[in-house]
């Protein structure tokens, strides 16, 4: 009885989950063993791992996977860093703190497509004011130039991660027992030493989290990407994500796609290993 | 390649007004961290004032920073196009127009937009709390075989992210003939291992004794889920309730392969389309922006600390 019930109550979520996490999973690897036809209507046929050798082995493939860890590389410690900063700033007994908890955290309410558009219209190089502040009207947009149109998708990117970082760096923060704070205060030490030999460890595994968190999800990053630059300018932008959707949307080549699709998914795989030995880890911090 | 191309921005090329402006900035910072430096030295008496004023410098300038892109948002979607693009920009509108707000709600149909948004989002939200409720019931209260292997199963689907699996999902979701309907917009998210997650530990919190009176019959776990278990894990239900309408009004990548046309459109995909279409009218693509926005900066306003547990349900205690 009791086990009937179970299983009654697991079913709904193990339906859903096995028609759209496990067998596309599985479908996805099967698939990346196969050559998509120049020609649709004619059959798929197998070529064992010569497509995955050919596709990793790729210029396209290797430019999209050091984007893609460019982009890692530009988005996460900076919104780490800024996160943090903002986070300590607001970690103080003030009249109105709320208020700016709240600014500091607003940007958790912009979504991908909120934020991109808000910047593609700002970088707009005719008309955007950005364009006009920095003085580059008229000249070639930073989303067009292959230099900056990265940077400039990770710092839209960072901006509405912002909210996100400071959210988790808060509440970090706010676990951090107030006496051992105050204790240290009292020892008379400065600033930047309470901050390394206090504030950093206790914190580290908030900073853990915030880590993992942050590169998964510029790993999975593809609406700036859609919005701002469409992969462009030469590549320059096309992350993983990007290239997988253009792939199977433009090239009509759902067998090159499905090889990517599993590399991103052992990218992924391994951080988010990480992440679950975290979540099961349970870090509590008694009050 | 063009690699040479540079951007051409230096001091000289900063516009008088953002010059100046960053002159302040620059100013602003020196005199906050003069002054908290200056506090030190401070007799006891001054030094809590000059340290206040400092953080409040610090703090009000890191504000405006942050809030710059949005509050130009919003004052640009009362300007006329014209004045959008004016120069030096209009940084305050004196004279709001409403107009871009209905034209971007009728003719850009941001209304429908908003409406599919909220079908498809409360349809989630909902679902994703029933099927976690129902699981994680099971995997807290009930003994049954491989409970283990099953709840690891669970955690295995977080391993797995959309942006793997859409390829398939969305030639399954064709093959079902959902393509452009609520129901492939919404079945494949009805159901996650975070949210059955986070409510198992919730469930597990109960103390023990109320625990043990779980071993019941059919009708006995109903009343024992409505009457005890559901009023006690109450703000971890109202945190993912509000962190899953958080990820499900802001999907972009599924919405955006999933539909076709107008009818069924959710205010993101609807909003990349506004603004690819009216590049001549920036104060309607700025309203539209607006109205996509409102929805979750009310939530965030009004449930901020169930938000917080929620996003943060993996970093400390779930």
């Amino acid at each position: 009885m009791e086990r009937l019930l179970a299983f009654g109550l697991l079913l709904p979520s193990l339906v859903i989950f096995g028609v759209f996490v496990f067998y596309p999973l599985i479908r996805q690897i099967y698939l990346s063993f196969f050559l998509t036809p120049p020609f649709p209507g004619e059959p798929n046929h197998y070529v064992g791992f010569s497509q995955i050798q050919q596709v990793l082995s790729s210029h396209d493939f290797l430019n999209s996977l050091w984007v893609t860890l460019l982009f890692v590389l530009f988005t996460v410690p900076t919104g780490l860093i800024l996160g943090l900063l903002l986070a300590v700033l607001a970690h103080q007994q003030l009249a109105g703190i709320r208020f700016f908890r709240t600014v500091f955290s607003s940007t958790v309410a912009t979504s991908v497509a909120v934020a991109s558009v808000i910047f593609f219209t700002l970088l707009n190089p005719q008309v955007g004011l950005f364009s006009y502040l920095f003085g580059t009207q008229g000249q070639l947009s930073v989303l067009d130039n292959p230099q900056w149109a990265l940077v400039a998708v990770s710092a839209v990117t960072v901006w509405q991660n912002l909210g996100l970082s400071f959210i988790i760096m808060s509440a970090g923060l706010q676990a951090v027992p107030d006496d051992l704070l105050e204790a240290s205060r009292v020892d008379g030490a400065r600033v930047w030493a309470r901050m390394r030999h206090v504030i950093l460890p206790m914190l580290s595994p908030t900073l853990f989290f915030a880590i993992v968190v942050g590169t998964i999800l510029s790993l999975e990053a593809f609406g700036q990407i859609d919005i701002l630059t469409a992969g462009g300018p030469l590549q320059h932008t096309n992350v993983l994500v990007y290239a997988i959707y253009d792939q199977v949307f433009n090239q009509d080549n759902d067998g090159r796609a499905a090889v990517m699709t599993v590399a991103l998914f052992v990218i992924t795989l391994v951080f988010t290993l990480v992440q679950i030995w975290l979540l099961e880890r349970r870090v509590t911090y008694e009050r | 390649m063009n690699a040479e191309v540079g951007t051409g921005v230096t001091i000289g090329t900063l516009a008088p007004g953002f010059r100046t402006f960053l002159w302040i900035a620059f100013g602003v910072i020196l005199a906050g961290v003069g002054l908290l430096i200056a506090s030190r030295r401070a007799s006891p008496h001054h030094r809590r004032r000059v340290a206040l004023a400092g953080r409040y410098l610090l703090l009000i300038l890191l504000a405006v920073i942050v809030l710059f892109p949005i509050y130009i948002t919003v004052v640009d979607s009362l300007l006329k196009p014209d004045q959008v693009v004016a120069k030096p920009p209009i940084l305050f509108p004196f004279h709001p127009q409403w107009s871009s707000y209905s034209t971007a709600w009728t003719q850009g149909h941001l209304g429908l937009y908003l409406m599919n948004s909220f079908i498809v989002t409360t349809v989630i939200v909902v679902g994703e709390l029933a099927t976690s409720i129902a699981a994680a019931y099971a995997f807290a209260f009930l003994e049954f075989p491989f409970k283990r292997t099953l709840f690891v199963l669970f955690l295995a689907t977080m391993m797995v992210p959309l942006e793997v699996t859409f390829l398939t999902n969305l030639s399954t979701v064709v093959s079902l003939g959902w393509y452009n309907t609520y129901l492939g917009l919404t079945v494949p998210f009805l159901a996650t291992g975070f949210g059955a997650f986070l409510l198992r530990q919730a469930f597990l919190g109960l103390p023990r004794d109320l625990r043990d009176a779980a071993k019941l019959d059919a009708a006995g776990h109903w009343q024992f889920l409505r009457r005890v278990v559901l009023p006690v894990a109450r703000p971890s239900l109202a945190a993912l309730g509000i962190f899953a309408f958080f990820s499900a009004f802001g999907q972009y990548l599924w919405p955006l392969i999933v539909t076709k046309n107008d009818r069924l459109r959710t205010v993101q995909i609807g909003l990349k389309f506004l603004a690819n279409s009216q590049l001549n009218n920036f104060n309607v693509v700025f309203a539209g922006t607006v109205i996509a926005a409102i929805p979750l900066f009310v939530l965030l306003i009004l449930f901020e600390k169930q938000l917080v547990r929620g996003l943060t349900a993996g970093a400390v205690k779930g």
